[in-house]
């Protein structure tokens, strides 16, 4: 909203600081000034305000103008708009009928008023200067008057056209089936649950939010009611939100009105269209509901005592601290009344429109409020007791770290996925769960697996011309139902492309399904197992997850719990991408994982005798695989052999001199080395020969 | 004589060392063969013909390039059965007059040694530097990278910022991204009707609307919650900091996402001021974005804290004299914060008594660690974050 200093020094005709001191002084007291623009000789300058939700009471020129009296110890001059006799009526009727959200309906009658441009009136001329600087358009005497008064005061007020209301106002809910066109031109069909202002017959307006067309204010207007009533909150705020308004009198009350303001509004109302002519019949007819009145200006004193002043708040940098003289002056000159209860204890009574104060700490607040937040000491509180650390936070550290060294980025995605994709990618697709309102199509439903948002990540890059991609994600995936929601921690990785040229020195490396291998086994290798291993399982048999190549693609089982999938995504997947390079990905259940404990070093004895190394260049029949290899060479019982490992693998499409058909070749490196002894050849001649044993049970041979 | 026993002969008497890479004119060649006609035997002699093979030694030493030809040298010189000092030995010696022998000997050893010498000298100096000029590299062509991942920016900042609480105390402590209202909102002292419960503001999980409202269930959009979750669960005091993934019903735009991540803080014990969370937050800025960063307090206004405060930094762009990045204010605002409200103890304490707010006190302070991140990496569109470009994230590695 917009403020003119003009407009604040009318209230305070002793402030002598400039304009600029004066915003900076607001904001550091929380009424923030966003800009400050000089409007010439004479003029001020006008105020660009961003003000909290909870001071409505300051988004106008008298309560900025209270602040700044309070900030400076001045003294602000009083609202008082004093109106000619009236002549004699009886007013008009009001009735308030839905007590619990209206406390307040001031009404007050006027006859033989001339609707036009405003008059040229005191109050008049000092309006129109002032809507000039603010570049505020005049439109009518009235409606000048109704937005003067929430300029000048913050309060909301309507004016009828009296001729057209029949009977008396009821403040009431709306009942089933009535309409009401409101003063945009809409025709509304009103919800029972709506406050309306109506006379006997019909709706007139949504009280707090819209007027109606039909009572408006026209030229040929001769008799007009001005209202200035005190809506509640909550009430306000569900009409306008159905009726999707948001206007300047519902954007107030939906924040707390000024239960008292409605008088003194009406008069200003008043006064300035009384200047084009009329007159005022009867007395302002002023209904209130006393429950209302108990919960906002006639609220309970509270107790405040100096002591939890300074309890709260702390050190100052004065050594002075804050006195009982301090919160005496801030808060009365917010408009509380103070009395003393003891030694350094107040009674305080709160003021009507800060219905944001209603507890000791909403004074102590006001207090540093206005003291000044940077006129505080910074202190460091004292402590002694330890940092605990998450129990997951060392192996998410590890996860994070061992994907980063083999050349992964971290990536973060959305949280969100379609329901298309959470069907083809969650373990339990039957558990996936909607959002009520999701920001699109695509993101329907919590993400029941990071596959979805990798696939979207690495298509992205492919996309953008990006070919090596290296990425994981460590996030929540969700599963249960819309009445209990699991989160598990997971972990996805995908990878294409190559090893990028690196430099000059090497030619780039294709990326292939061992590469995500490895580094699934690396992490794993990161945590305490008895086993692990690796398992495949045909397309009939429906295990594999549906977005894997079901012949590329692996379970990962460590001491019998699975606690992932990796492999080449589908092709059928990366074609719907437009992926042309093969993309693998594994998702991993961190969760099942992080119940295993990380693997801590243990050194072994490092043996001092000369290691000896052995090849064996094997033929393999075609269903014998290396995992069964490895377990008969592990059955050895041979402790000097240290290591074993393949070093080539050749699998021919054609006939190959001494191989059947289908078999293949693999040579086999072996390491033996005895901890305590150089090793002989004897030795080694019944090692590779128990080597040879063991290769056999496969149904492996040497290579002639 | 057999043949190598011809080869032998021409190689004593005509011995030319050829180093690599070296024209053979640029090595003086001798014709030693007086050496086997040599019968005299008088020191003069005997002296010249001795400085003459430790001359031809010295000069074949100094050119051995590579172990190869150190061996060659070793060979030629000191060969057992071939070598020439023992073919030296066996022509001079036998043939030489009794009275000669002893002072021949003498200088025969003397050679031994010196060959003996340079062969060590030339093992253990290496290749000489003329050699190692022929295996020159140009320096300039970039090396060879191992590609190492990146820290996500995101995760980079929450570190940060843990480990800078971390050494004031703080534990870590996390909870659920979908929230019940009532941790998100209830027991952060929202009033019923707040608007930030509407679901313009927060994402909400399906089928919500006949559950009692505390236990509606939503993507929280705070890390507040936390604050109560660890209350319940752990008398004070209480110093922890949140880390974590955050949802709002907004649309996408270069500075706000519907996904981004908060630190939250939370500071409970007797005797927590508001100047304590000044002092603390001072500390933390000046810790996250150098010690010449100042902080200045606004207040501002959240449900769960009073009083409350906005908290500005000194621009680290311009170090406060004014500029695009802070609208020439020398200011940027970057975190909200406040005493605990007393209506918020009140909740903790239907669990864990001792959060009596006449008793204790405490401050709570929270950050978008997306808008910490984009200043600090000088980043200008939030989408980034999420979008897994590797462009972006190499940049990180």
């Amino acid at each position: 909203m917009k403020i003119l200093t003009k407009w604040l020094r009318q209230y305070l005709p002793t402030l002598t600081v400039d304009d600029a001191t004066l915003a900076e002084d607001l904001t550091l007291r929380g009424i923030a000034v966003e800009g400050v623009f000089d409007l010439g000789a004479g003029n001020g300058s006008l105020f660009e305000m961003d003000i909290t939700t909870n001071r409505v009471d300051a988004m106008n020129h008298y309560g900025v103008a209270r602040e700044a009296a309070t900030i400076y110890g001045l003294p602000l001059a009083p609202l008082g708009f004093p109106l000619p006799e009236a002549k004699d009526g009886a007013g008009f009727p009001v009735e308030i009928e839905a007590t619990d959200a209206c406390g307040r309906f001031t009404a007050r009658v006027l006859r033989g008023v001339t609707i036009g441009p405003a008059g040229a009136g005191m109050l008049s001329s000092q309006m129109a200067g002032l809507f000039r600087l603010l570049e505020q358009k005049q439109i009518s005497n009235a409606v000048d008057a109704s937005n003067y008064a929430w300029l000048a005061m913050g309060q909301p007020t309507h004016t009828f056209d009296l001729d057209k209301l029949v009977g008396g106002i009821v403040v009431r809910r709306a009942r089933k089936g009535e309409t009401l066109k409101t003063l945009d031109g809409v025709e509304r069909v009103l919800d029972p649950e709506d406050l309306i202002v109506a006379d006997h017959v019909k709706p007139l307006a949504l009280a707090g939010v819209m007027g109606g067309w039909e009572s408006m204010i026209t030229q040929e207007t001769r008799n007009v009611l001005v209202e200035a009533a005190w809506f509640d909150p909550v009430a306000v705020r569900r009409t306008a939100r159905r009726h999707g308004l948001h206007t300047d009198a519902s954007h107030r009350f939906e924040r707390g009105a000024d239960f008292n303001a409605g008088p003194l509004a009406s008069a200003l109302v008043v006064s300035i269209i009384l200047e084009s002519g009329g007159e005022i019949e009867g007395e302002l007819v002023d209904v209130q509901v006393a429950a209302q009145q108990a919960r906002t200006a006639a609220r309970q004193p509270v107790l405040l005592a100096l002591k939890q002043v300074q309890r709260i708040l702390g050190t100052t940098l004065e050594a002075e601290g804050i006195t009982a003289a301090a919160v005496e002056g801030i808060l009365s000159s917010l408009g509380c009344g103070l009395s003393a209860d003891g030694e350094g204890q107040w009674q305080v009574t709160l003021p009507s429109w800060r219905l944001d104060l209603d507890r000791e700490i909403d004074l102590i607040e006001e207090v540093a409020r206005v003291y000044g937040y940077n006129r505080f000491a910074n202190t460091l509180p004292a402590f002694a007791g330890a940092v605990r650390h998450l129990p997951h936070a060392e192996a998410d550290g590890v996860l994070r770290a061992t994907l980063r060294a083999a050349g992964f980025h971290e990536a973060i995605s959305s949280t969100f996925c379609s329901a298309a994709d959470a069907g083809l990618c969650a373990p339990q697709p039957g558990l996936v769960v909607p959002l009520g309102n999701p920001l699109s199509e695509e993101a329907g439903v919590m993400r029941a697996s990071l596959v979805p948002g990798m696939v979207t990540m690495v298509a992205g890059n492919l996309n953008r011309d990006v070919a090596d991609v290296r990425l994981f994600e460590l996030g929540a995936v969700f599963s249960g139902s819309t009445e209990k929601v699991e989160e598990r921690p997971a972990l996805a990785i995908g990878l294409t492309g190559s090893v990028g040229q690196v430099g000059p020195h090497q030619a780039p490396r294709v990326l292939d399904f061992y590469d995500l291998k490895g580094v699934v086994e690396q992490i794993v290798a990161r945590f305490q197992a008895k086993s692990v291993y690796f398992d495949t399982f045909p397309a009939e048999a429906g295990i594999t997850p549906q977005w894997l190549h079901p012949y590329r693609s692996a379970r990962v089982v460590v001491d019998g719990s699975t606690v992932g999938w990796l492999g080449q995504l589908h092709p059928r997947l990366a074609a719907e991408r437009k992926m042309k390079a093969p993309v693998y990905m594994a998702e991993l259940y961190a969760e099942r994982l992080y119940r295993q404990a990380l693997a801590r070093p243990a050194v072994r004895e490092l043996s001092r005798f000369q290691p000896v190394r052995r090849d064996f260049s094997l033929v393999l029949p075609p269903a014998a695989h290396w995992a069964q290899l490895d377990e008969v060479l592990g059955q050895t019982g041979i402790p000097e052999l240290i290591d074993w490992r393949v070093r080539e693998v050749a699998r021919e499409g054609k006939a190959v001199a001494g191989l059947a058909a289908g078999e293949y070749s693999l040579l086999l490196g072996a390491t033996f080395q005895a901890t305590d002894r150089t090793l002989r050849d004897e030795e080694l001649q019944a090692y590779s020969a128990a080597v040879l044993q063991a290769v056999s049970q496969v149904g492996g041979r040497l290579r002639a | 004589m057999g043949s190598s026993d011809v080869a032998a002969n021409r190689s004593l008497l005509r011995w030319v060392h050829k180093p690599a890479g070296r024209k053979t004119t640029s090595i003086p060649s001798r014709d030693l063969s007086f050496l086997l006609r040599m019968m005299n035997f008088d020191e003069q002699t005997l002296d010249a013909s001795f400085a003459a093979l430790e001359d031809e030694a010295r000069r074949a030493a100094a050119w051995l390039a590579s172990p190869e030809a150190v061996e060659n040298f070793r060979l030629e010189w000191l060969g057992r059965k071939q070598g020439r000092l023992k073919q030296l030995g066996d022509a001079w010696l036998k043939t030489a007059p009794l009275e000669a022998k002893k002072t021949l000997g003498q200088r025969f050893n003397a050679l031994k040694t010196l060959v003996e010498g340079l062969l060590e000298d030339a093992a253990g100096a290496g290749p000489s530097n003329e050699a190692l000029a022929a295996e020159a590299l140009d320096i300039t062509l970039p090396g060879t990278r191992r590609l190492t991942g990146a820290e996500h920016p995101i995760t980079r900042t929450m570190n940060e910022l843990i480990g800078i609480f971390a050494g004031l105390g703080y534990s870590v402590g996390v909870g659920p991204e979908v929230e019940t209202d009532f941790y998100n909102f209830e027991s952060m002292n929202f009033p019923p009707g707040h608007p930030a419960r509407d679901t313009q503001d927060t994402l909400v999980i399906a089928g919500q609307e006949r559950r009692p409202l505390r236990d509606r269930l939503l993507l929280r959009t705070h890390t507040s919650p936390v604050q109560m979750r660890t209350m319940e669960q752990m008398a004070p005091p209480i110093r922890i900091v949140i880390p974590g993934k955050v949802h709002r019903n907004d649309a996408a735009d270069a500075t706000h996402s519907p996904v981004f991540h908060q630190v939250e803080g939370l500071c409970v014990d007797r005797n927590i001021t508001f100047s304590d969370l000044k002092g603390t937050l001072d500390h933390a800025m000046k810790a996250l974005f150098g010690s010449a960063v100042k902080t200045r307090f606004f207040p501002s206004f959240f449900p769960f804290t009073e009083p409350s405060a906005d908290v500005q930094i000194s621009c680290i762009f311009c170090a406060g004299k004014g500029c695009r990045k802070c609208k020439q204010s020398g200011w940027i605002e970057l975190l909200g914060c406040g005493m605990v409200d007393p209506a918020v103890f009140a909740f903790a304490a239907e669990k864990q008594p001792a959060y009596d707010p006449k008793e204790i006190s405490g401050f709570a302070f929270g950050m978008g660690v997306e808008r910490i991140a984009m200043m600090k990496y000088g980043v200008s569109d939030i989408g980034q974050f999420y979008q897994g470009d590797v462009r972006f994230l190499d940049q990180f590695a």
